[in-house]
């Protein structure tokens, strides 16, 4: 891993024309100071509401949810733990009837949920209990009423945004199937930005959408071997797949990040339904043009600046795209815990060459480099977003880029507000 | 399995974390997945710390699983141990990695490092957070305290035992107490955990005695160096006027000072306060507490003999210390409540119908929805909870930020029922900014006729600004361009559906 560090010379090297297309990569190994999966479910949950989330863990996982959500000012959640006894462990209780009787109770107080997933954890997954097969024997008991399904957020299998990935995959397995020619956007998206996207679609002359996940679990999209979707989101992998296996084809496309994004992603859309680049051009132009405007109040702070990216949620390189190509800004080092080549391929492309791309972790590592580049801007999660201000980093906690809406044309600005605040902050503060 | 919406405590390494985060030159390797370093916000967001907790936790993975997670640990150890070069190494696993039986105590020891190692066993699966955290200071006492060196000295001397990091109010705590013991004639020898380092607790035998702030956390180490060294012990927080004058008068007793000069000039305003007639309304007021069994147990004693308020309901999470609060609830002839769920919390809420709740931040959360005053007594803590400005809970300046704390909401409380027609308020409504940031003027196209001006002047002066507000809100939204008496009371009206 000392080794590793040498590798920074080879990637100033990199070939300019493909961006970062075969940048070289740092892999790291160490300690990752990261979200494990489930904490997508404080996304996810408001996403589909009439959904509950079942963590089947330990006060550990029960902790760790309430703790990235905040404390919230809730009724009663649509997500809990179940929390693992010692008697669970010891075999004094059979761990299945306990979950039973945990989930009848739950349905009992909570008669509007009608989709329930039962949510994996290291514990659960180090004492091998199969909740595949538990949410099938529920889902058989609780039919038709409530379906249940299972997913893994465990921090042994997944990092952060991996559980929405392993959620997705679980909904996909449950899809109807249908042989029409649709497009399915993939990725939770805030309501108001798949709103935004539907407008757009139809004016596109895509009529046939669907978004996976559903507001509501009735509304669950149907997929076959009609069905084109387009990621929304880029850490979608194992949901990719699960599609494709259930016929349906990928459409390549970098990620609906700033006006560029944006509109590479929509365009990636039309062609794939054979729609005119003029017909799209006529659609999209007013609001790239709107984004292009908000970008531009924003570019004065951020053009020049460096920028260096801990590794968190995945949006990592497209941010980076982002920031570099529409806001001038020079991204030192692209931390991602997990780089998936296939699916960011357009993104890497674009990305121009100059900065270290790593993948994995190794925190205190990582942190040297970071102290040694003094970046004007750094992105990470937040436990480490104080220590780094305190000696003297800006900094931009990264997961509010899951928890805001920052796709699409009307949230370039936004998106480009988050990173420009910090900064505009600091000249502001006199103390 | 238990079913958990919502928790008042963490796991117990969290509690570990406590204590070494508190602390100077302490380092912990914790074998834990990736996930569970989500602990470090708690520290860094909640308390605003301006480093990274010391830990070091191994994020060993599925893949791992087969393989050698042992290895992993003892490198993380040593890894650890070469960045940080802490004077003590605790090592534990957290609940995924206790089902792993990795033995981190024992792979530790094999390392072979230069300093002790502390090895903590925290059953996650029957412990929480607090245990967890009285468990590794008890540990890092046993391990370390030696035998008192015997210097003479001048002025007798304490140790402080408890305070840690997300405690509540425990830094400003630990400066109220000092000062306390300042004037009564004592100096504060250790402070610990908070700010000690392993050298500190080395001399902890030096202190003529113990004061233990917060037994939940000190408890333990305390009575075991009691019987160790045969230090005498103090353990009656100083929260309140009463129980602050029972600190002094038991701690001048032990350590043989005269108690009468601070007693006799305590210099707080709160019992005059309570006193005053202005109080009279606080009379009877119904109040419920739930926190921590320190914190709850004091707030009753507050609310009843300093405030004259009537409890009706005290609980606590703390099932260590269920004893000393059912004892305290069957002294004030009220029903002791013990769980860890909150719903069953606002379930006792709603039955007692209290007017002012003291509780956690979850219970601020459940008052605020039943639209009842609430101040926060107890962890678990929330970024409000450390305030900019000193604000103790202990000595003669605590239960000043205490009676200011308490009543302050019963005012407000006032000020809501007075208002209950006027709810359009930010606690209610999120999108109306409070009213104590300054409402913006009237837009020029709307106008008060003057009958309408004279009839809000007739509405006491300290709703008087909502009332404006709320009144210009609905007049908008109405289309309407002059504010007639109508108007005004259309909107009261509206508001208070
Ligand atoms: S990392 Fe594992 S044990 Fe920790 S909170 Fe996540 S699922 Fe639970
Ligand atoms: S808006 Fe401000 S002043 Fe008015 S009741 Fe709420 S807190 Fe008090």
């Amino acid at each position: 891993m000392n080794g590793a560090l040498h590798e920074v010379g080879a990637v100033q090297e990199a070939g300019h024309a493909a961006g970062c297309a075969d940048a070289p990569v740092l892999r790291q190994r160490g300690q990752r100071e990261v979200f494990c999966g489930l904490t997508g479910i404080v996304w996810l949950h408001r996403k589909i509401q009439d959904a509950f989330f079942l963590v089947v863990g330990s006060r550990t996982c029960a902790h760790l949810i309430q703790s990235a959500a905040g404390v919230m000012i809730f009724a009663e959640p649509r997500f809990a733990t179940a929390i693992i006894e010692e008697r669970d462990l010891a075999g004094l209780a059979d761990a299945n009837d306990e979950l039973d009787s945990v989930v009848g109770r739950l349905i009992a107080r909570r008669p509007e949920i009608k989709l329930l997933f039962l949510v994996g954890s290291c514990p659960s997954e180090v004492i091998k209990l199969d909740l595949s097969r538990a949410a099938q024997r529920l889902s058989r008991s609780l039919a038709p009423a409530v379906r249940v399904l299972s997913y893994s957020g465990s921090g042994i299998e997944t990092t952060f945004t991996q559980g929405e990935d392993a959620c997705l995959a679980a909904l996909v397995a449950d899809l109807p199937t249908t042989r029409a020619r649709r497009l399915l956007v993939v990725g939770a998206l805030a309501d108001v930005v798949e709103d935004q996207f539907r407008r757009l679609f139809a004016a596109i002359g895509i009529a046939d959408v669907d978004f996976l996940p559903p507001r509501r679990a009735a509304d669950l999209p149907a997929v076959g071997a009609g069905t084109m979707f387009l990621l929304a989101q880029p850490f979608l992998a194992d949901t990719a797949r699960a599609l494709e296996s259930r016929g349906a084809t990928r459409i390549a496309a970098p990620f609906p990040l700033g006006a560029e994004g944006t509109t590479l992603w929509l365009r990636a859309a039309a062609e794939a339904f054979g729609i005119a680049p003029a017909r799209l051009r006529e659609a999209t132009g007013i609001a790239e043009h709107r984004a292009r405007t908000a970008l531009a109040r924003h570019k004065a702070m951020l053009a020049g600046k460096r920028i260096f990216f801990f590794p968190d949620s995945q949006l990592e390189v497209p941010l980076a795209r982002f920031l570099a190509r529409e806001l001038g800004m020079r991204p030192v080092e692209v931390g991602t815990p997990y780089l998936h080549r296939a699916h960011l391929a357009e993104e890497l492309a674009l990305l121009p060459a100059g900065p270290l791309l790593s993948e994995g972790q190794d925190v205190d590592r990582q942190l040297d480099r970071c102290r040694a580049a003094r970046p004007d801007l750094t992105v990470c999660g937040l436990g480490l977003a104080n220590p780094l201000e305190a000696e003297g980093l800006a900094t931009k906690w990264s997961i509010e880029l899951l928890f805001t809406p920052i796709q699409g044309y009307e949230q370039a600005g936004d998106l480009a507000d988050l990173f420009a605040r910090p900064l505009v902050r600091r000249l502001k503060l006199a103390v | 399995m238990q079913l958990t919406l919502w928790t008042y405590e963490g796991p117990p390494h969290v509690g570990a974390m406590r204590v070494a985060t508190a602390m100077r030159n302490v380092h912990y390797v914790l074998h834990a997945p990736q996930g569970d370093t989500y602990a470090d916000l708690l520290f860094t967001m909640i308390e605003r710390r301006d480093r990274r907790p010391p830990v070091t936790y191994t994020t060993f993975q599925a893949r791992d699983l087969g393989g050698d997670t042992a290895g992993l640990f003892q490198q993380a150890c040593r890894d650890a141990y070469e960045r940080f070069r802490p004077e003590v190494l605790l090592v534990g696993a957290s609940c995924t990695a206790e089902l792993l039986q990795d033995d981190p105590g024992g792979l530790a020891a094999a390392v072979g490092l230069p300093v002790p190692v502390i090895p903590l066993e925290l059953p996650s699966y029957q412990r929480k957070e607090n245990w967890g955290a009285a468990e590794t200071f008890y540990r890092l006492v046993r391990a370390l305290a030696q035998p008192a060196a015997g210097t003479a000295r001048a002025r007798p001397r304490c140790n402080l035992l408890g305070p840690v990091a997300l405690g509540f109010r425990h830094r400003d705590d630990v400066a109220a107490v000092t000062a306390l013991l300042d004037r009564l004639g004592a100096d504060v020898h250790v402070t610990a955990p908070l700010g000690a380092s392993p050298a500190d607790l080395a001399t902890l035998a030096d202190a003529d005695c113990n004061i233990v702030l917060y037994p939940e956390i000190a408890a333990t180490a305390a009575q075991w160096l009691g019987r160790s060294f045969g230090m005498p012990c103090v353990t009656l927080p100083p929260i309140g006027v009463s129980a602050t004058r029972d600190f002094i008068a038991e701690v001048a007793r032990v350590l043989g000072l005269d108690p009468a000069p601070v007693l006799a000039d305590p210099g707080t305003r709160a019992p005059w306060y309570a006193r005053s007639v202005d109080s009279t309304y606080l009379t009877g007021k119904r109040v419920f507490v739930f926190g921590d069994a320190t914190h709850a147990i004091a707030a009753a004693r507050i609310a009843t003999a300093e405030l004259g308020l009537s409890l009706v309901g005290l609980g606590t999470y703390s099932r260590e210390l269920a004893r000393d609060v059912r004892a305290a609830a069957n002294a004030y002839g009220v029903e002791p409540l013990i769980t860890d769920d909150y719903l069953d919390v606002e379930k006792a809420i709603i039955a007692a119908q209290p007017e002012l709740v003291l509780g956690s931040q979850m219970e601020r959360h459940v008052a605020k929805r039943l639209g009842i005053p609430c101040a926060v007594i107890s962890a678990p803590v929330h970024v409000q909870d450390f305030p900019a400005r000193f604000s103790p809970q202990m000595g003669f300046e605590g239960a000043d930020v205490i009676f200011d704390t308490w009543v302050h909401p019963l005012m407000m409380g006032l000020e809501e029922h007075l208002l209950s027609m006027f709810r359009d308020d930010f606690e209610f409504n999120d999108s109306a900014a409070p009213s104590h940031i300054a409402a913006a003027p009237a837009p020029a196209t709307l106008a008060w006729a003057a009958e309408a001006e004279q009839e809000l002047k007739k509405i006491p002066f300290f709703v008087r600004g909502k009332a404006r507000r709320n009144t210009e809100t609905f007049a908008q939204s109405r289309g309407l361009s002059l504010i007639t008496v109508e108007a005004l009371y259309d909107a009261k009206a509206h508001f208070a559906r």
